[in-house]
């Protein structure tokens, strides 16, 4: 028998390095005995009944949730009726049934709120600022104390998955209104040689895609530096910021000083153009960015624009590719997609391409789509069935231009709006659905070569909110970071948010920041 | 008999006549012509964005310590031709008095800048200390190429004191300089020329902004625009436009001839800020020991 | 000597928020039985201690056998493990029940021996009956860069072993950095390993879940390149029904079903089993269980 030393081993594995293909494995198994697996299965479990295949359901309690039948405007500390007397639906997306009724806010809410707000900003801005503070803190400790029921509510009205809501949204949202709390009394020291004053009414217009974190975002700067509100939620997703406006109340916030208004379009417009408004800022889409800094021009209103994005990807050779895979999933299938920054533009270095869509695919079929409500989904519903056309239309659009589609083979609930993840392959820059904003579920993947292609394809685009860059190599890091065009970029991670880190775009992804110090800025006047 | 000097436009380093092939007279208080100015037009504008484009990559590219060398270098020979300066104000109608202070001022508003190349990011980046085990910093960056429509009252301080908060960051930059009073600014320009500064980073154009300042606005490839006039209408159609491409719009109508008016805060104005994460990797922490 | 293995680089952080999103995997009622069940069949019954007797190993050989009767059901522990000396003692008492004899060889725990005497040691330990030898890697010559070293000696072994399957343990706990670990993971799957192992138990911190993920990715590599599988051991401080839970997740979402066996995973571990019998009476009785109603062998 010849036996192989070790040295010859130690041959053979160079040689296996090189030529993977020729030789499947060292040592040669005519020396050592492979076992067959038929061979070894001891003690035979009786075939595991249900494998983790299918997880078995693990919903969320939802009996602590304290729900009303219907919802007012919340202004001047008050619950009050719409003027109009009409209230909306608003629903689950992940069932199509009703929660409850919503109160349809229109221009004349918007006014009495403006107004309260107007009247109450001569007191809240002369608070003393430790004061002020106060309230703040408090706020951020009654959102703490009620995380689950928010993260219950935030997963019912908006289909994320509760796994989200309850890790992602919901601590974030209290954690931000707990850092701005701190900077009340201590602007002084946020901005060099300047004496900080507040701009006066704020109106603020949020998304649907993180209701209570952005209505955190806006609410919590503007209070600390003594400003007074006017918010309207989306018209999807009103019910977290809804019970926020409960806390707000109960907090004992002096009336007035946020006025939280429920409705459509018609309700945001009103409150863009109304004359005693100073300020406002806005989290949307950028076509109604666009509108916004055309309606407020030559009034002297202060904005703020956090808007559309379409954010590369960008995958090195020398990546720690596992992770870059977490990053890439994490990056375009959080919360289905719907999210501003997401990574939709997935660049992958031609050299690992096939090896990093593998594991992709390898990854994907391990998601969880279905009931937002259990606590092991991944991808929830589509926040509402006109996102649903929307995507799908987009997905339409990419098989019709050519691209190669992935999709896992998982099955959808039969009720409510649902997309399975999705995989566009061999894009290029000329594809409408690399170049427009989707706002789901849908990847497109493109590779490169070098370093120069792949800055200039992945800067190649209007938007420029932020970015992502996976290497060992920390020059590499340094040198894609001050060549993208992003507000923020995320290196050897995505889509990581705190309220430390200040957030928002370059160019068409609009202007103005919130989070950190930077946040405090669209706040005051000097 | 004296050499009378021909005023022309100043785009990517080069000192072209307006393609149109307008001027405009400009007259002294005593209804003399003083000058022949080129009258811009919207296709000047057009190739003063493209040099201002093509410059964005090498300026803010550099070395801030470099950038704030330049800016010295201008102050140096803005000082060696301060009379060439003092002499065009006063042909423009200033008293000898205000002459020399609006010259003083500007060559002083040099140096003052020419400091803040390096340090503005000190005092405006942050590292940020989020709670997951990630380094995050942010720091400011140009940007990009920010069209001005210049004070009207002054010709040289008002020019000055707009372009330099501008390039100190390493955006670019298209001024459209005073009307009435335009003869500094193509006298500006070569000293900009002179001064190692870079094709491209400063373009100026004399002419009017009644026809100009829509073409500024809606320009697709202009990040942000700063006007420093007090017409209320053209304020209001350049927000307006800028919306095309969600443009930074500012309006700097300032008395230009107060220090409080020159602050790193202007710089700003035309900065974005952008954060960077990377993880930090822990293992071994739990050993380290004070 | 140059190390022709290109191991991929690992981030730290990222690994971990894997791992956290894997533990936030809730496996409830029928899911979590079986799971409990499979955790306890993938069990590797393991005794290696300076006092052990021959007593110690036969009662433990006992309690392999019979974990806990008065629960019906119930599969047997893979295997049991211990030092070569106890082999024998071992094999008797396990006779005939389809529990395998893993033995730790090659001057487990440290390492720090002879090519000769590690060679002649993993022979002893099958020839005395051993079905499985963990062998441990010399972890002074893998930090000081002697990767063949490494590699040669892990297919020495491997030869030495015959028909045993060989788990080489990687001792992740003295490798410092994952980046090692991938590494090491590496060479041993290339040298011939059957499975491997995260730690001797000797060791803080033994197994973790960052460290079972990066190696589990070794394996689907190896895997996805060749066609071969190789097992994943993770030993010590493993304890808790939750955690066993937890680790197979992470395999069923990194390897897939195919290594949901206890031919392919195994859990080293010596109060693993109790735990798991503690909660798997709580769904016989239908009440919180306790451990005095369950063999402490």
């Amino acid at each position: 028998m010849g036996r192989i030393t070790a040295i010859t081993i130690s041959v053979k594995i160079k040689f296996y390095i090189q030529n993977p293909k020729r030789q499947k494995r060292t040592p040669s198994s005519s020396n050592i005995q492979i076992i067959e697996s038929s061979n070894y299965q001891i003690t035979k479990m009786s075939k595991i009944k249900k494998t983790f295949a299918s997880y078995d359901a693990a919903p969320e309690n939802t009996s602590h949730i304290d729900l009303k039948a219907q919802y007012d405007l919340f202004i001047n500390g008050k619950f009050v009726k719409p003027q109009s007397k009409q209230y909306y639906d608003t629903i689950n997306p992940a069932t199509e049934k009703k929660i409850a009724s919503i109160a349809k806010g229109n221009a004349k809410d918007i006014d009495l709120a403006v107004k309260s707000a107007k009247k109450a900003f001569e007191s809240w801005s002369k608070t003393e600022p430790k004061e002020r503070a106060k309230y703040i803190y408090r706020i951020a400790r009654m959102i703490q104390e009620r995380a689950r029921e928010f993260a219950v509510i935030e997963t019912m009205n908006g289909g994320k998955p509760i796994r989200e809501s309850r890790d992602i949204d919901i601590p974030l949202a209290a954690n931000h209104f707990f850092y701005y709390a701190g900077w009340a009394d201590k602007l002084d020291y946020a901005f060099p040689n300047r004496k900080p004053k507040p701009v006066g009414v704020v109106g603020q217009i949020i998304p649907w895609n993180f209701p209570l974190l952005m209505a955190a975002w806006k609410l919590a700067p503007a209070l600390a530096t003594g400003n007074t509100v006017v918010l309207k939620p989306a018209e999807s997703t009103p019910l977290t910021a809804l019970k926020l406006a409960e806390i707000i109340q109960e907090s004992g916030l002096p009336d007035g000083v946020v006025q939280i208004v429920t409705g459509f379009g018609d309700a945001g417009a009103a409150l863009v153009n109304h004359p005693l408004v100073n300020k406002i800022a806005f989290t949307g889409s950028t076509e109604v960015g666009k509108y916004i800094q055309k309606a407020v021009a030559g009034s002297n209103k202060k904005v703020t624009l956090e808007l559309g994005g379409k954010a590369a990807n960008i995958i090195f050779d020398d990546a720690p590719i596992d992770q870059a895979v977490e990053g890439i999933v994490n990056g375009i299938f959080f919360n289905q997609g719907h999210v501003c920054c997401a990574g939709s533009r997935l660049f992958v270095q031609e050299n690992i391409a096939d090896k990093v869509i593998q594991k992709l695919k390898d990854r994907m079929k391990t998601l969880i789509i279905g009931d937002p409500m259990d606590k092991n989904t991944d991808i929830g519903a589509i926040n509402s069935k006109e996102q649903l056309l929307k995507i799908n239309n987009y997905i339409k659009i990419g098989i019709a231009e050519g691209a190669e589609m992935y999709q896992t083979n998982c099955a959808l609930p039969s009720q409510g709006y649902f997309c399975k993840p999705t995989l566009f392959l061999h894009t290029s820059q000329s594809h409408r659905i690399v170049q427009e904003e989707i706002f789901g579920p849908v990847l497109t993947i493109q590779t490169f070569r070098t370093i120069e292609e792949v800055i200039e394809k992945a800067n190649n685009i209007p938007y420029g909110l932020s970015a992502g860059v996976w290497t060992d190599k920390g020059s590499k890091i340094f040198n894609l970071t001050t060549k993208l065009r992003a507000g923020v970029v995320w290196a050897n991670t995505y889509n990581k948010f705190d309220p430390t880190s200040p957030f928002g775009g370059y160019q068409e992804s609009g202007f103005g920041r919130e989070g950190g110090v930077h946040g405090l800025l669209p706040y005051v006047h000097f | 008999m004296e050499i009378l000097k021909t005023y022309k436009l100043f785009i990517g380093g080069a000192f072209p006549r307006t393609e149109s092939g307008r001027y405009y007279k400009l007259e002294n208080k005593q209804k003399q012509v003083i000058a022949n100015m080129c009258l811009s037009s919207r296709k000047d504008f057009r190739n003063a964005v493209v040099a201002a484009r093509k410059a964005v990559e090498g300026w803010s590219g550099r070395a801030a310590f470099n950038r704030g060398q330049i800016l010295y270098r201008i102050a140096e020979i803005l000082e060696g031709r301060k009379a060439q300066f003092v002499a065009e104000l006063l042909l423009q109608g200033s008293t000898k008095s205000s002459a020399e202070k609006e010259v003083r001022l500007a060559i002083d508003r040099c140096v003052y800048y020419s400091g803040w190349c390096d340090k503005y990011q000190q005092l405006f980046g942050s590292v940020n200390p989020v709670a997951t085990s990630h380094f995050n910093f942010s720091v400011p960056e140009p940007t990009g190429v920010v069209c001005v429509i210049a004070d009207e009252n002054t010709s040289l301080l008002g020019l000055v004191s707009a372009i330099l908060p501008i390039i100190v960051g390493g955006n670019t930059c298209v001024v459209l300089a005073s009307e009435s009073k335009p003869l500094c600014s193509i006298t500006f320009a070569e000293v900009l020329a002179t001064s190692d500064l870079a094709a491209g980073v400063v373009n100026i154009l004399t002419g009017n902004s009644k026809e100009l300042h829509t073409h500024f606005a809606s320009h697709m490839d202009v990040n942000a625009i700063i006007y420093c006039r007090e017409n209320a209408a053209e304020i209001k159609a350049i927000a307006e436009l800028s919306s095309m491409n969600v443009k930074r719009s500012f309006v700097w109508n300032k008395d230009w001839l107060k220090a409080e008016n020159e602050n790193p805060y202007l710089i700003m104005d035309v900065q974005e800020i952008k954060t960077t994460w990377h993880p930090i990797e822990n293992i071994g922490v739990s050993g380290a020991k004070y | 000597m140059v190390l022709l293995i290109q191991s991929p680089t690992i981030d730290q952080v990222g690994v971990e928020e894997r791992v956290a999103r894997l533990m936030t995997r809730s496996i409830k009622k029928e899911s979590e039985l079986e799971g409990l069940k499979l955790a306890l069949n993938m069990i590797d019954l393991t005794t290696l201690e300076g006092k052990d007797t021959v007593g110690k190993v036969k009662q433990m050989c006992y309690k392999a056998q019979h974990l806990a009767d008065d629960i019906a059901g119930l599969p047997t522990v893979a295997a049991v493990c211990v030092y070569v000396n106890h082999v024998k003692t071992a094999k008797r008492a396990l006779v005939n029940s389809g529990i395998k004899i893993a033995s730790v060889a090659t001057a487990f725990p440290s390492g720090n021996s002879s090519r000769k005497v590690k060679i002649e040691e993993t022979k002893m330990a099958v020839a005395n009956g051993a079905d499985e030898v963990d062998m441990v890697i010399s972890r002074g010559e893998f930090l000081q860069g002697n990767y063949n070293f490494v590699f040669d000696e892990i297919a020495a072994i491997k030869e030495a072993c015959g028909p045993a399957r060989l788990k080489v343990i990687l001792e992740t706990g003295e490798l410092s950095t994952l980046d090692n670990v991938r590494k090491a993971s590496d060479i041993a799957i290339h040298a011939g390993a059957d499975f491997i192992k995260t730690s001797t138990g000797k060791i803080q911190p033994a197994a973790t879940m960052p460290v079972t993920l990066v190696m589990l990715q070794a394996i689907k590599d190896h895997y996805d390149a060749t066609g071969i599988m190789v097992g994943m051991k993770p030993a010590g401080g493993i304890s808790t029904s939750k955690s066993a839970l937890n680790y197979l997740v992470m395999l069923y979402e990194t390897l897939g079903e195919k290594w949901m066996t206890n031919e392919w995973f195994r859990f080293g571990a010596s109060s693993l089993a109790n735990d798991i019998i503690l909660q798997l009476g709580k769904e016989k009785y239908g009440a919180y269980y306790s451990n005095n109603y369950i063999s402490k062998d």
